[in-house]
């Protein structure tokens, strides 16, 4: 198979991604309106989505903000929430190595699920163009970082006190990110046991970000012994 | 515009540590290949880390936080759409609260 990485693709990632970047906004607004509540100035916060580009781990990042900035915490949260970006690189691999220079550490810096998804329907309709991606990941990290700008925007314009109901859409993400998720009734004991060890941890340690980490890491490894053990699947 | 050390230490670790997480599945899985263990096991963390962390969050705002939860959960899977689950989420939460609960 012939990899290639044309112009052409580019602008028909920026077009397929378009209407995903939709998406986006209520992500990036809670993002931002979360981060001006949590005292992160507006440079900060963009610096974030710019850098970090990652809205799952950013949230969770940001509900555990405190003064000053707890940095093992946040950097804890980024490395929980983002693994599963480990698991994309291997089926991108072909397209990174048909970039050249910055171009394909760019495209490894963009891993997001949005483009990964793009680029694996791509691949499964035999279209080889790495420019797809490219494309996919430059419109949404645009989107990204423009929402988060005016969630924080809007955070300042209303200053809401944290203790508002409204802050509720922070845990919110997450509940309804768990609904694609669901794989059937398998994710039943792994989700169980996860959300049984994080309420028995949460008030034990110390930093609130490790027993999220206990509690993932337990649920993950009982859903991995039931579907290694027993049922024989092969490598 | 500004930026505390602390802050921007926090974020630039954030953005360090995702960076090599995306850069070793490029790097070093693909050359690994690892085994249907650990596979498994990186194919269930989105899902019970996600629950590991709302399962705390949601039991420390009471009674409120469950209905909340409950509300998104199931707009979420009636309606597929992002915004009117957040919406409808919060709503039942700040209803909850505001009766009380």
């Amino acid at each position: 198979m012939q990899v290639v990485a044309t112009r052409a693709g580019f602008r028909r990632g920026l077009r397929l991604a378009a209407p995903l970047t939709l998406g986006l906004i209520p992500f990036g607004l809670v993002v931002g309106v979360l981060a001006e509540a949590q005292g992160l100035s507006a440079l900060e916060q963009a610096l974030m989505s710019a850098l970090v580009f990652a809205g799952a781990a950013q949230i969770l990042a940001l509900e555990l903000w405190a003064d000053p900035a707890p940095i093992a915490s946040a950097a804890l949260a980024a490395l929980a929430v983002n693994l599963r970006f480990a698991l994309m690189g291997p089926t991108l691999a072909g397209w990174f190595d048909a970039l050249r220079g910055w171009r394909r550490w760019l495209a490894v810096g963009g891993i997001v699920d949005h483009a990964w998804a793009l680029a694996i329907a791509e691949l499964r309709a035999g279209r080889h163009d790495a420019g797809v991606y490219l494309g996919a990941v430059a419109a949404l990290w645009l989107a990204w970082v423009a929402t988060t700008v005016a969630g924080h925007a809007l955070g300042a314009l209303v200053a809401l006190p944290r203790s508002h109901p409204l802050f509720f859409a922070a845990p919110a993400c997450f509940v309804a990110l768990l609904v694609p998720l669901w794989r059937g009734r398998r994710e039943a004991l792994p989700w169980a046991v996860a959300a049984a060890v994080a309420l028995a941890f949460s008030h034990l340690l110390p930093q609130p970000a490790l027993a999220v980490v206990c509690g993932a890491v337990a649920g993950a490894l009982v859903g991995a012994l039931i579907e290694t053990s027993g049922r024989g699947r092969g490598a | 515009m500004s930026a505390d050390p602390f802050s921007l230490a926090a974020i630039l670790a954030m953005a360090a540590v995702t960076l090599a997480v995306r850069a070793s599945g490029y790097l070093v899985l693909r050359r690994l290949r690892p085994g249907p263990f650990f596979r498994a096991v990186l194919e269930h963390l989105p899902g019970t880390l996600f629950v590991a962390f709302v399962a705390p969050a949601l039991v420390r705002e009471g009674v409120a936080g469950l209905v909340g939860g409950g509300a998104t959960l199931v707009l979420m899977r009636a309606t597929g759409s992002t915004p009117a689950a957040l919406i409808g989420g919060v709503a039942a939460f700040w209803a909850a609260r505001a009766g009380g609960l």
